[in-house]
C-alpha cells in the first residue's frame, strides 16, 4: 500500500516505538523489538572486544580494566534485563500464538516483566557483592 | 443546552499540493454524541474544506475509521464522553499504513483489492462462524441459515499493525482472517497465498488488530490459528513425499 504521490507517509518504523494507544500485546511487540534490537547491538559490541584477543593479551586486559568502570557495568546489568524480558516475553508471544492467555496478554505481560525485574534484581545483587 | 460540552477538535489536516497542517475547533455538542458527529458538526458550521468518509452512521459500513486520541476507531460508536471531559480536546487522525488522499479520507483501494482476489464468501452458514464474543464456529447454529461474517472491512485493524508499519507488502490482518474464514473452493489457493513471506509469518503476535477491532473477528487469533494450518498443511505434504520416497 504505497503513498500517493506527495502523501504524508502514514508508516514508518517510529510507530513500533510510539507509546500512544499501545494496549498490551503492543506494549509486548515494543518491549521485545528494543530488547531485541539492544541485543543486536551488543553481540557486535562482544564480537569486538573478542577480537582484541587477536592483538595479544595486553590489548584484552585493557578492555578488562575498562569493564569495571560503572557505565560498562550498567551496560551490562541492561543486557540482562533485556535478555530476560526477551525471553520470558517470548515464551509470552510463544503462548499467545497458540492461541494461550490471549485475552489476558496485560496480565502475561507484567507477570513476564516482574519475573525479569526480580531475576535481574538478584543478578544486581550478586554483582554488588549484597548476595554471595 | 446547557448539557453541551464544549470541546477543542484537532484534526490533522493535508491536502495536495497545500501538505500537512493541523486545524483546530472548538465546539459544542452534547457528551451522549459521537466523533462522526463532532466531524460533520465541523463540517456543517465551520470548515466545508473538511474531507471525510462516512455512510451508515451505525458501525455496518465501516467507513469511517479515524485515529481518534491515537487509537483506531469507528468515529460513528465513539462516544465523546468516553473519550474525554467537557472542555478538554480530542484529536483526530487519518488511519495508518494507508495513503492519505485528503484530510482524513485514505486510500483503501489496495486493501479492497486484496480481499477481492481472496475471494471469500462474504455469506456463510451460521454455523461455520463464530457468536457473540466467541472465536471458534457456533456448530449448534440450525442448518440452512447463512448471515453475513463478521469483518466491515474498515481497515482498523491494518492502520493498527505494527508489522504493516514497515512493509507495504504485508497482507495485513483483515486480509488473513478473511482466509481464516473462508471455506471457499479456492481454499487452497489462499492457504498459498497467505502462507507466504508476506503473509501470516509477517505477524509478530502484537494483536494491536484484535485490540482495535470494532467487530467480532478476533484477526490476532485468526492469523495464530492460520499458522496451525499452514503447518499442518506442510506437516501433510512432508508425509506424503516420505511415503512416496519409502514406498
Amino acid at each position: 500500500m504505497d503513498n500517493l504521490p506527495g502523501s504524508p507517509a502514514r508508516r514508518g518504523w517510529l510507530q513500533w516505538i510510539d507509546p500512544r494507544g499501545k494496549q498490551g500485546g503492543g506494549w509486548g511487540f515494543l518491549i521485545n523489538r528494543l530488547a531485541g534490537l539492544g541485543l543486536t547491538f551488543y553481540l557486535f559490541l562482544h564480537l569486538m572486544v573478542l577480537g582484541k584477543l587477536a592483538n595479544g593479551p595486553e590489548s584484552y586486559d585493557g578492555f578488562v580494566k575498562l569493564a569495571h568502570h560503572p557505565v560498562v557495568v550498567a551496560g551490562e546489568v541492561l543486557v540482562v534485563l533485556a535478555v530476560l524480558l526477551h525471553g520470558f516475553n517470548g515464551i509470552r508471544i510463544l503462548l499467545t500464538s497458540f492461541g494461550i492467555g490471549v485475552a489476558r496478554q496485560r496480565l502475561w505481560l507484567v507477570l513476564a516483566g516482574v519475573l525479569a525485574l526480580g531475576i535481574g534484581l538478584f543478578f544486581i545483587l550478586r554483582m554488588a557483592g549484597v548476595l554471595s | 443546552m446547557n448539557d453541551l460540552w464544549k470541546l477543542t477538535v484537532q484534526i490533522k489536516r493535508y491536502k495536495p499540493g497545500r501538505g500537512q497542517w493541523t486545524s483546530t475547533y472548538n465546539i459544542q455538542i452534547h457528551p451522549d454524541e459521537y466523533v462522526l458527529d463532532a466531524v460533520e458538526q465541523i463540517w456543517a458550521y465551520q470548515d466545508r474544506s473538511l474531507v471525510y468518509r462516512h455512510l451508515c452512521h451505525h458501525s455496518t459500513c465501516g467507513a469511517c475509521g479515524m485515529r481518534v486520541n491515537h487509537r483506531e476507531k469507528l468515529a460513528c460508536i465513539t462516544r465523546i464522553r468516553d473519550i474525554t471531559r467537557a472542555g478538554g480536546t480530542i484529536l483526530i487522525e487519518p488511519l495508518r499504513n494507508m495513503p492519505v488522499i485528503s484530510d482524513l479520507a485514505v486510500d483503501m483501494g489496495q486493501f479492497f483489492r486484496l480481499l477481492d482476489e481472496i475471494d471469500y464468501d462474504q455469506v456463510q452458514p451460521a454455523g461455520s462462524l463464530p457468536t457473540g464474543k466467541g472465536i471458534r464456529p457456533d456448530k449448534k447454529q440450525p442448518d440452512g441459515i447463512e448471515r453475513l461474517v463478521d469483518c466491515l472491512e474498515c481497515g482498523l485493524c491494518v492502520s493498527a499493525c505494527p508489522a504493516g508499519a514497515t512493509s507495504g507488502e504485508y497482507m495485513g490482518p483483515a486480509a488473513l482472517a478473511a482466509i481464516q474464514l473462508s471455506s471457499s473452493s479456492g481454499y487452497a489457493d489462499m492457504l498459498d497465498l497467505a502462507d507466504s513471506e508476506d503473509g501470516a509469518w509477517r505477524c509478530h503476535s502484537a494483536f494491536a488488530c484484535t485490540d482495535v477491532c470494532p467487530s467480532n473477528v478476533e484477526p490476532g487469533w485468526r492469523i495464530m490459528d492460520l499458522r496451525k494450518k499452514l503447518i499442518a498443511r506442510q506437516l501433510s505434504v512432508m508425509v506424503k513425499k516420505n511415503e512416496v520416497t519409502h514406498g
